[in-house]
């Protein structure tokens, strides 16, 4: 471009930035720092606190000694684990199906699957449609319903369709089956694309609250999404009860941002990975658009 | 040999037919769950009764629509709500990832660029669960801010559970959230500019803001406008998650949307068949949106969405 601005401008700059950077990082020191504060600085601070005096573990020991969160958390991990796994593969084989144009019924299947990117069917009908299949108050209701995304679909289509035809060629000449070829030669090909689009899955499975409200009404299957939703964003007691010790507790809100830490971390460790490859998704949409 | 020989079904079939079985389970779950609840909003235009099941409820035509024609309080309450919350967010949450991306573009070091990014796009990642909690922590009744203030003796500021500051406060949370992870389209839109562009009005004597309405603006306009075509859609959508969460502290009158009403009048109270209604109309008025938008960019020699 041209010659550097003014020093004026670059102050004013440089102001804004710190301010939206802030706006993020403060929140998230604040959460951290208040989950291993102690009772007394939680009362004299009145709730909240950005730099704890005595950090100490003891929240998290309550929330894991086996109670309600111990529990919601196990379940929000196998819902993850499970519900990617099972999107991971329907997604992989059904983006293989469509990879060759020319073979049988390809149109047809291509057309259904773009045409659900299109509309979503509402609330109260795929309410109907779970209820029908008796999976209402199932953990599979979690995870079936949302388990192929389109999107996903398409862009690991794209990606296949870009590995060297006489691969494929060659692995069919000598007698593979499609299975075997998608398995021992498409696969281990794909392993970038396979851990973005888990992730993209994951992070969802992780992060999905309405359905679990939706589906679940035994609070003895609530993941973890609900739990946040109960007894930090409500403010329900959390007491000896439900935490299943017989400890004294440390204080509510230093539980309740344990809590929020919990549902934060695995989001946090995978963040680098997310952000690199995710703005890069995001731009092929895009651009190619 | 023939070239290209036409096949006969069968013989595609024992050639293709197991790419065709690899293709069940993902197609299979789409239809279940979005092609076929598609077809369930034909209760929209029946008396739905659960113990009769959709095929056996009566038709009523379409007193659904109707109920809602009539003036139904809570539905006009509903709509009131969405329109003034889809308000404030075209107004402030649309321009904020311009503005803050010719913000990052205008900074020369890339690595304080790529730091910025890497603090902004972070909450897009967080639930709306973890979003409003957050929110409630630092701007609630023993948050951040209040305590402070209360310690240097000032009056507290009421804004978490205030009917008054609702639909500001849910503006406030969307552009926290997503308003990094916006910039990401804008930026790559304003690396495809020419440089030769910039070296031009420069020469012609052009300043830093003449550029930057000259020629950043005008690069631009494309994605911008095809931006704005797609958010039409969703104008009668406003964060279900982000209000359901909050809707008890807040009471409905203020925070009932057309998304919250058909979940509350619906599955909470059993209106099946209005609530599916207000889904139908929703959903088209959306669709509809879209492609009158496109239509309008068209006219003014736009690309719009899709090209003719």
């Amino acid at each position: 471009m041209n010659a550097a601005p003014s020093l004026a401008m670059r102050a004013v700059k440089g102001v804004v930035l710190i301010i939206c950077c802030a706006l993020v990082l403060v929140p998230f020191l604040g959460v951290v720092s208040t989950s291993l504060a102690d009772q007394v600085q939680v009362i004299n601070s009145g709730g909240f606190v950005l730099f704890p005096d005595n950090p100490n573990l003891n929240a998290y020991r309550s929330i894991f000694a086996g109670g309600v969160v111990t529990r919601a958390v196990l379940i929000s991990v196998i819902i993850t684990v499970v519900g990617t796994a099972i999107s991971l593969a329907s997604t992989a084989m059904l983006a293989y199906a469509l990879s060759r144009p020319g073979s049988l019924a390809h149109q047809p299947l291509l057309m259904v699957v773009l045409m659900s990117l299109l509309f979503t069917p509402g609330i109260i009908p795929s309410y109907l449609m779970v209820k029908q299949m008796g999976m209402l108050n199932s953990l599979w209701a979690l995870i079936i319903p949302t388990a192929v995304s389109g999107f996903n679909v398409i862009v690991m289509r794209a990606f296949f369709m870009e590995l060297p035809a006489e691969l494929i060629e060659s692995a069919r000449i000598d007698g593979a089956s499609e299975t075997r070829i998608l398995l021992r030669v498409v696969l281990p090909l794909s392993k970038a694309v396979l851990a973005v689009i888990g992730l993209f899955y994951a992070v969802g499975y992780w992060n999905a609250f309405f359905n679990a409200m939706l589906y679940i009404n035994d609070n003895d299957k609530w993941p973890l999404q609900l739990i946040l939703r109960t007894y930090v964003v409500n403010n329900a007691m959390l007491g000896t009860d439900q935490l299943g010790t017989s400890e004294a507790l440390p204080p509510q809100q230093s539980i309740q941002m344990a809590i929020l830490v919990i549902a934060l971390v695995p989001i946090l460790l995978v963040y680098p990975f997310l952000q690199r490859h995710f703005a890069k998704g995001v731009l092929t949409g895009a651009v190619k658009g | 040999m023939q070239a290209r020989r036409r096949l006969t079904l069968r013989q595609r079939l024992r050639r293709d037919g197991m790419l065709v079985l690899l293709a069940v389970p993902g197609i299979g779950i789409l239809l279940l769950f979005e092609y076929i609840p598609l077809l369930g909003n034909v209760i929209a235009f029946k008396d739905y009764q659960p113990f009769l099941g959709i095929g056996e409820s009566p038709w009523v035509g379409f007193e659904n629509f109707m109920v809602l024609l009539r003036g139904d309080q809570q539905f006009l309450n509903a709509l009131a709500n969405t329109l003034i919350i889809t308000g404030l967010q075209v107004l402030f949450v649309f321009p904020a990832p311009i503005a803050l991306a010719l913000l990052l573009n205008s900074l020369l070091s890339e690595r304080l660029k790529r730091l910025v990014q890497s603090i902004l796009y972070l909450p897009h990642f967080l639930s709306w669960v973890i979003v409003v909690a957050i929110f409630q922590q630092v701007l609630g009744g023993s948050g951040m801010i209040n305590n402070y203030l209360r310690s240097q003796g000032q009056p507290t500021w009421d804004i978490i559970g205030n009917a008054d500051w609702f639909a500001e406060l849910l503006t406030a949370q969307v552009m926290w959230k997503e308003t990094g992870w916006a910039t990401i389209i804008f930026l790559a839109a304003l690396s495809q500019i020419d440089p030769g562009l910039y070296e031009a009005s420069s020469v012609d004597g052009a300043s830093r803001w003449r550029q930057l309405w000259h020629v950043t603006l005008p690069g631009l306009r494309g994605v911008i406008i095809l931006l704005f075509i797609l958010r039409l859609g969703d104008v009668l959508t406003v964060g279900f998650e982000q209000i359901i969460l909050q809707q008890g502290a807040v009471g409905l009158n203020a925070s009932e949307v057309l998304d919250t009403y058909v979940y509350n009048n619906g599955i909470i109270n059993g209106q099946w068949g209005v609530s599916a209604a207000v889904g139908l109309v929703k959903g088209l008025v959306g669709v509809a949106l879209v492609l009158g938008a496109n239509k309008v960019a068209h006219i003014f020699g736009e690309r719009g969405v899709y090209q003719r």
